[in-house]
């Protein structure tokens, strides 16, 4: 029986998308579009059941319970969720196709402090990888570079586009600082033991990197037209706050060394991302504001001694902190960044409220990424970047969705998985 | 320092014609009367005298008659013992160059003619073809306190031979090298001065040494029709002393079960580890030279800095000085070496330090005498002072382990070689001198032979320096405040108390002065403060001897699971409020309401009870996985290499797997034999590798095996239509091998070859790593043509598009569930590979591949939920009963079933869920992981960190030597990494 349902599915979508590189994105939203019966996750902390939420011209007009009036086209979705679009922060999705061909990567550039570098004019809409996201409630993410000190400039978009303008939800948001460690890799191809040993060169890279950003300032402060230093100017924005600074940095130290070195450089606004000790350093995390990305739970401990399960509790014990926090996975392959409701999931397996749990990935990375205003959770006047899941889209058994919206245009959740998926078994239904 | 003087040394042949003066005879004896006499570690004789001539030791006993012409000294209260042997160093030979690359391609190919094939293998090298006698080092050596060296070219697998050489600058290559060929060496290691690629692993230098044994085995027979010097090398060493470096207390054991296999009675180089798992260095029965390079303590001063220490390296520390002892506890044989220390002066401290921590002195000394001439053979020569020795012995001031002890001469072969000269007067004593109308306060302590000063009026200190050499004292020391430096030197007569000479005023002008002695002198009192003490305290052991490691190993207990939601992976699926009784590390009763007779019940009321999940493909737990210096390394094993130490098994516990098959990698068509283990965390690699394990082998494809995503371009093959031929060739010679060896003809012995007809003869499963759809079904076809079939493709994240094919061919698939992208050849893999391939009848499971993942398979099978809409009870078998068939343990493990393996997880919430937590992960009946007990290690690594640093800190703090620190970096594999 199930079957027979099967094949006919298959039928249906068989005719329409074989063959295309990615789908079409969908048009703007044209009419009013209302949900109806489903348990919302605003991605605040508040769970509204039997909700009704209504969106038109791509901004959610009404949002709450069964006696919300609806309007328009009337999604029943009684019994299922529907939850903001999950926010997927520094990944280099859209600049590396498949990770092993050179020809498919751009992210990284050469140079080490090149903040004038940008994601955003880089950054494929056709990928495949950044369409695998949507079927998985991953709608929004950072298109960060990677590598060197100061790999460049990312900006944020939304996976549905046609090409990098379409997708632009905040252009140029951040450079991204990849900070010293104290400690590096022995060498061991020129004779050195393996192993970690201290980094003698930190103190002068940390002082290059303060270096930078003085001149940075200096060259903001005096006519800058004089000279022409793309950098320097790339940089500007994080002194008034129209870009942030994202450190990535793991360790206590090197935290708290970054922190302050931006802070007396008078950059704005600093992320930590990585954050692997921060929950040794809440209190001054807390007095500076500074809020951590952290590395996705699904990652090993660092060293022999730590916990198991360091990764699967420290947003919990930052969160729980008072810190402001979210996940990212930026040492992932790209393909994995699907997984961001799952990372969630398995932090709540561990003791955090499971709507806590959902606003790693959802209104703190919005509010990290400056996002906020428009995303990140379901509430009137925000936009309609969400979707609606059968089960608990946090846990990997049911998660799946049947509509998926970004900004109110009614995304495909088809991709080039699904229609060989599909394509197969009908093959194999026709065999038999 | 030392100085030498040609006594009765062989100085040149009798038969030599002489020229440069005339030919005369010095036929006088030596003869050392009232010394405390160390003949050998057990017979000492006090006031005893030793006679020597011609470089050998002609009489030793309480008294002996000497000849008239004999030359006598007095070493009245001084002692003398056989002096040193060390047969592992590279004395005087020089290591080969290390060969140029050329390119970043690697070369497979060997580099010699006539030998064997593969340049590593050098037993035909003889290291006195590379033999210069160093008078430099052999200085150093004499000075901590040896005599005589064993040494060889420290390069390559086999080695070749080495020379046995005494420490005698006087007598020529004639008289000091003792033997040319004392021994044969060999290693796991690489030769430097080649860049053949083979073996590229610990694996393959162990298949490589075997097959090495074996080859010389079939040319000693005859066999050969063409020439190989290095098979009749060895062949002709046959006999030899073997001297194997293995280099830790696990590759002791890997070059012992060598040595055991080939009956060849390794003396076994080890790592001065062999404490952590002494029983089973007992139980090798071999004879060990053992290094003592025991480590120095970290620097802990920079709290954000030790953390990087792991608790392993801080117990090496601490506990790693009572090797020796622990060997000679255990009635292990065994010599030291300066091996692997900076340098020979570093050896005397260390050897104080395993003293400190209990080593018996007269094992040290016969550690470092007997012993080692016995291992070669030669107790009739060296290593005791019996008559007949020859001369190699040393003159102490005192008991030779003790910290203050002065070695004054180190005699070989009858040459004396002052060290410290030894009727120089001991001076350390309080002085007082009066110069430009002041008395200093001047105190002399420390080593008798280099004391050191200290100068003061008072309180205030003056900064000094002495030196004090063949009785003259030269001591200046300078008034900080006025800048004036004051400069004396003078003689020390031998019968008076003071010492005097000629001061030299800072204005230029010279007097007299004497220096004289005060009573109450520190000479007085024994200096003991730099006495090495035991340690403070000796953190136990665990197994493994690292954070999270266990005391014992988890006892075998009967329990009774009630009330859980019970998975069993078999048709009966999931039972709700059902109780299993594990009795005796089995499955006995599953029920409601079971009786628990004696077990200990644990209350599983809203939990989950499954079988532990099976993950078909890690690579944890193993020291290499990939043997890439050939496009076949069938003869290769995991089971060699298992690491039950890897802290990855405790943590794959703690995510509810009991059992994995450790594969090979993927760098070439035909890889290396698994090992299949259970997760006994605690236990060595026997006890966790499967009893009558099933036979596996690991295969790959695509474009790992054809090199593409790496600069190599000189290794067939290049692409997937080469390696369809590789398969075709080396199965069509092991056909012809096995058909050979079947009807009785004489055959070469080949390892590889007999693996490969295992699995033509269906006594060995494939797992074969594979992507895309062409190659999969390329493999089935070939399979077919040699009529066996493929157990398993692994990865096979195209096999959704073959699943029909595969089905009919009847092998599995073991995949991930929604890795893609990474590579070219997984742009088609899609998450729904999984359901497709269930839906065609293809036995699935879900693997990981990698350390992480493989610790919550659980939510990997749960993805197959999603992705393909899989049944929950399916996709449960897809971690436990699938993978158990498809590696063919299923009788025994994978599902509960009364009757198998009690290896259960009892999980918090729904096993599928991204919520569930492994509470209790059991293995055969024990309990390997348990939450609770995991909270209490936490607590116990953080209180031993912190008791071990502060002993460090304290070491620093007393001027102990520090070192930077330092962190593990552990190597994680999967398929694709070659090491």
């Amino acid at each position: 029986m199930k079957k027979v349902t099967l094949f006919i599915t298959l039928c249906l979508f068989a005719v329409g998308f074989i063959g295309t590189a990615q789908q079409t994105p969908a048009p703007k939203q044209s009419e009013v579009i209302t949900i109806k019966g489903a348990t919302a996750h605003i991605g605040n902390g508040n769970v509204i059941e039997n909700s009704v939420i209504v969106f038109e011209n791509g901004t959610i007009t009404a949002i709450g319970g069964s006696t919300t009036g609806t309007q328009g086209r009337v999604i029943d979705a009684t019994g299922k969720h529907v939850y903001p679009g999950f926010i997927a922060p520094t990944k280099s999705l859209g600049l590396v196709e498949v990770d092993a061909v050179r020809p498919s990567d751009d992210q990284d550039e050469l140079g080490e402090m090149i903040p004038n570098v940008r994601s955003l004019i880089a950054y494929n809409a056709e990928s495949k990888v950044v369409e695998s996201m949507r079927p998985n409630g991953v709608l929004i993410g950072q298109t960060t570079p990677n590598g060197g000190r100061i790999s460049g400039t990312s900006s944020i978009v939304q996976f549905d586009a046609w090409n990098w303008e379409d997708a632009a939800i905040k252009t140029d948001d951040g450079i991204h600082l990849h900070w010293p460690n104290t400690f590096r890799r022995g060498r061991w191809w020129v004779g050195e033991p393996r192993g970690w040993q201290p980094n003698k060169d930190y103190q002068e890279d940390v002082t290059s990197v303060r270096q930078f950003l003085l001149n940075a300032k200096a060259y903001g402060d005096g006519n800058a037209s004089e000279a022409n230093n793309e950098s320097f100017k790339a940089t500007q924005g994080v002194f008034d706050g129209s870009k942030k600074v994202f450190v990535y940095a793991h360790g206590e130290k090197e935290m708290i060394d970054a922190v302050t070195a931006l802070k007396e450089s008078g950059v704005q606004d600093v992320v930590v991302v990585g954050g692997y000790e921060a929950h040794k350093i809440i209190p001054f995390l807390k007095k500076n504001s500074i809020p951590v990305l952290v590395r996705e739970p699904h990652s090993l401990p660092y060293r022999e001694d730590d916990d198991y399960d360091h990764s699967y509790k420290l947003p919990k014990l930052l969160a729980e902190g008072g810190v402001l926090v979210g996940i990212q996975n930026e040492d992932m392959a790209n393909f994995q960044t699907r997984n961001m409701a799952f990372y969630a999931g398995h932090v709540a397996g561990q003791g955090l409220e499971k709507e806590e749990a959902l606003k790693l990935i959802t209104s703190n990375s919005a509010k990290i990424l400056g996002i906020d205003d428009r995303y990140g959770t379901l509430e009137t006047g925000k936009s309609a970047t969400l979707f609606v899941s059968e089960g608990d889209a946090l846990d990997m058994r049911t998660n799946k969705l049947t509509h998926a919206f970004i900004d109110g245009r009614e995304i495909s959740l088809e991709t080039h998985q699904t229609e060989l998926w599909k394509r197969y078994m009908d093959k194999y239904e026709r065999e038999q | 320092m030392a100085f030498f003087v040609g006594i009765f040394s062989a100085s040149a042949q009798e038969y030599f014609p002489k020229n440069d003066g005339l030919k005369e005879k010095n036929t006088n004896y030596t003869l050392f009367t009232n010394a405390t006499i160390h003949v050998s570690p057990t017979q000492v004789i006090r006031k005893g005298s030793l006679l020597i001539k011609d470089g050998k030791v002609a009489e030793v006993g309480r008294s002996v008659s000497a000849p008239e012409n004999s030359l006598a000294i007095d070493l009245e209260g001084k002692h003398i013992y056989p002096s040193f042997i060390d047969l592992y160093t590279d004395f005087s030979v020089e290591k080969p160059k290390r060969a140029e690359g050329s390119g970043r391609s690697p070369v497979y190919e060997s580099t010699r003619e006539g030998f064997y094939w593969n340049d590593h293998i050098m037993p035909e090298k003889d290291a006195i073809n590379s033999y210069e006698y160093d008078k430099k080092s052999a200085d150093e050596y004499r000075k901590a306190g040896f005599g005589v060296l064993g040494t060889h070219v420290m390069d390559g697998i086999a080695r070749g031979s080495g020379m046995l050489v005494a420490l005698n600058d006087e007598g020529g290559d004639a008289a000091r090298i003792l033997d040319d060929r004392a021994a044969q060496f060999f290693s796991f290691e690489k030769s430097r001065a080649s860049r053949q690629s083979y073996p590229t692993s610990l694996m393959g230098a162990m298949a490589l040494l075997r097959q090495f044994y074996w080859d010389a085995e079939w040319y000693a027979e005859g066999n050969s029709d063409s020439k190989d010097r290095s098979l009749e090398a060895l062949n002709a060493n046959k006999g030899m002393v073997s001297i194997f470096e293995a280099g830790s207390k696990d590759n002791n054991l890997r070059a012992d079960k060598i040595s055991d296999q080939f009956n060849l009675n390794y003396i076994i180089v080890g790592g001065g580890d062999e404490y952590e798992w002494i029983d089973k260095i007992k139980a090798s029965n071999a004879k060990y030279i053992i290094p003592i390079n025991f480590p120095d303590a970290y620097d802990v001063s920079n709290p954000y800095a030790a953390k990087y220490i792991s608790l392993a390296d801080m117990r090496e520390w601490n506990q790693a000085p009572m090797n020796p002892k622990a060997l000679d506890e255990n009635d292990i044989t065994f010599a030291l070496t300066t091996f692997e220390l900076k340098k020979p002066s570093e050896f005397k401290d260390k050897l104080m330090k395993a003293i400190a921590y209990g080593l018996n002195k007269e094992t040290a000394l016969a550690a470092l005498t007997t012993v080692p001439a016995a291992l070669l053979g030669k107790s009739n020569e060296l290593g005791s002072l019996e008559k007949g020795r020859y001369a190699n012995f040393l003159i102490t001031s005192g008991d030779i382990f003790d910290k203050s002890t002065t070695l004054f001469e180190n005699w070989v072969q009858g040459t004396k070689n002052v060290i410290n000269t030894l009727d120089q007067k001991d001076i350390r004593g309080n002085y007082k001198i009066t110069a430009g109308g002041k008395t200093y306060d001047v105190a002399i302590s420390g080593d008798a032979a280099k004391p050191s000063s200290e100068v003061k009026i008072g309180e205030t200190s003056y900064p000094s320096k002495l030196d004090y050499s063949d009785n003259w004292v030269s001591l200046s020391f300078t008034d900080e405040k006025t800048k004036e430096v004051f400069r004396t030197t003078g003689i020390v007569p031998k019968d008076e108390q003071n010492f005097s000479g000629r001061l030299l005023l800072p204005d230029g002008s010279e007097t007299e002065f004497t220096a004289t002695r005060q009573k109450g002198s520190t000479e007085d009192k024994k200096d003991d403060a730099d006495e090495d003490e035991g340690p403070s305290e000796i953190v136990p052991l665990t197994y493994p001897n690292i954070g999270y490691g266990y005391a014992t190993t988890p006892k075998q207990q009967n329990v009774l699971f009630r009330n859980a939601t019970v998975w069993t992976s078999e048709d009966a699926g999931v039972l709700e409020g059902t109780d299993v009784l594990v009795k005796n590390g089995k499955i006995a009763a599953i029920g409601k309401n079971l009786g628990a007779g004696g077990a200990k019940v644990i209350d599983a009321t809203g939990k989950h009870l499954t079988a532990g999940i099976i993950d078909e493909h890690s690579h944890i737990a193993a020291l290499a996985i990939n043997e890439a210096g050939h496009n076949s390394s069938a003869e290769v094993t995991i089971e060699d290499v298992v690491d039950p130490e890897d802290i990855n098994i405790y943590r794959n516990l703690a995510g509810g797997v009991t059992s994995i098959q450790i594969l090979h990698g993927s760098a070439n068509p035909i890889g290396g034999r698994s090992a299949i283990i259970k997760l006994k965390w605690s236990e060595d690699a026997d006890a966790m590798i499967y009893d009558n394990s099933p036979k596996f082998i690991k295969f790959a494809l695509g474009e790992n095996v054809k090199q593409s995503n790496w600069q190599s371009y000189s290794r067939f093959p290049q692409t997937r239509m080469g390696v369809e031929q590789v398969y075709m060739n080396y199965f069509t010679r092991a056909k012809e091998y096995d058909a050979k060896k079947k009807s009785g003809q004489p055959v070469r012995y080949d390892e590889e070859m007999e693996v490969l007809a295992e699995i033509l003869n269906g006594e060995r499963y494939i797992s074969c790593h594979s992507y895309v759809q062409s190659e999969i079904n390329m493999l089935m076809k070939v399979a077919e043509k040699f009529d066996f079939r493929v157990n398993t493709f692994t990865h096979i994240l195209e096999g959704y598009k073959v699943a029909d094919k595969m089905a009919e061919h009847g092998v599995g698939g073991s995949t991930f569930s929604d890795w893609w992208a990474y590579k070219f050849e997984v742009n088609d893999a899609i998450p729904y590979n999984a359901a497709i391939m269930n839906s065609q009848g293809v036995t699935v499971a879900i693997n990981s591949d990698d350390a992480e993942m493989s610790r919550r398979l659980n939510q990997e099978a749960a993805k197959t939920v999603k992705y393909g809409g899989v049944s929950e009870e399916e996709a449960w078998k897809m971690v436990t009963i699938n993978p158990a068939k498809l590696l063919h343990i299923d009788a025994r493990v994978g599902s509960i079933k009364e009757g198998k393996d009690a290896d259960l997880v009892l999980w918090s919430d729904h096993p599928l869920s991204v919520y569930a937590k492994a509470e209790k992960t059991m293995i055969e009946g024990r309990t390997y992981f348990d939450l609770e007990k995991d909270n209490d290690m936490r607590t116990k690594i953080d209180s031993e960190r912190n008791k071990l640093m502060k002993m460090m800190l304290s070491e620093k703090n007393g001027g102990g030597k520090t070192r930077p620190p330092r962190g593990k970096d552990k190597q994680y594999f999967e398929c694709e990494t070659i090491n």
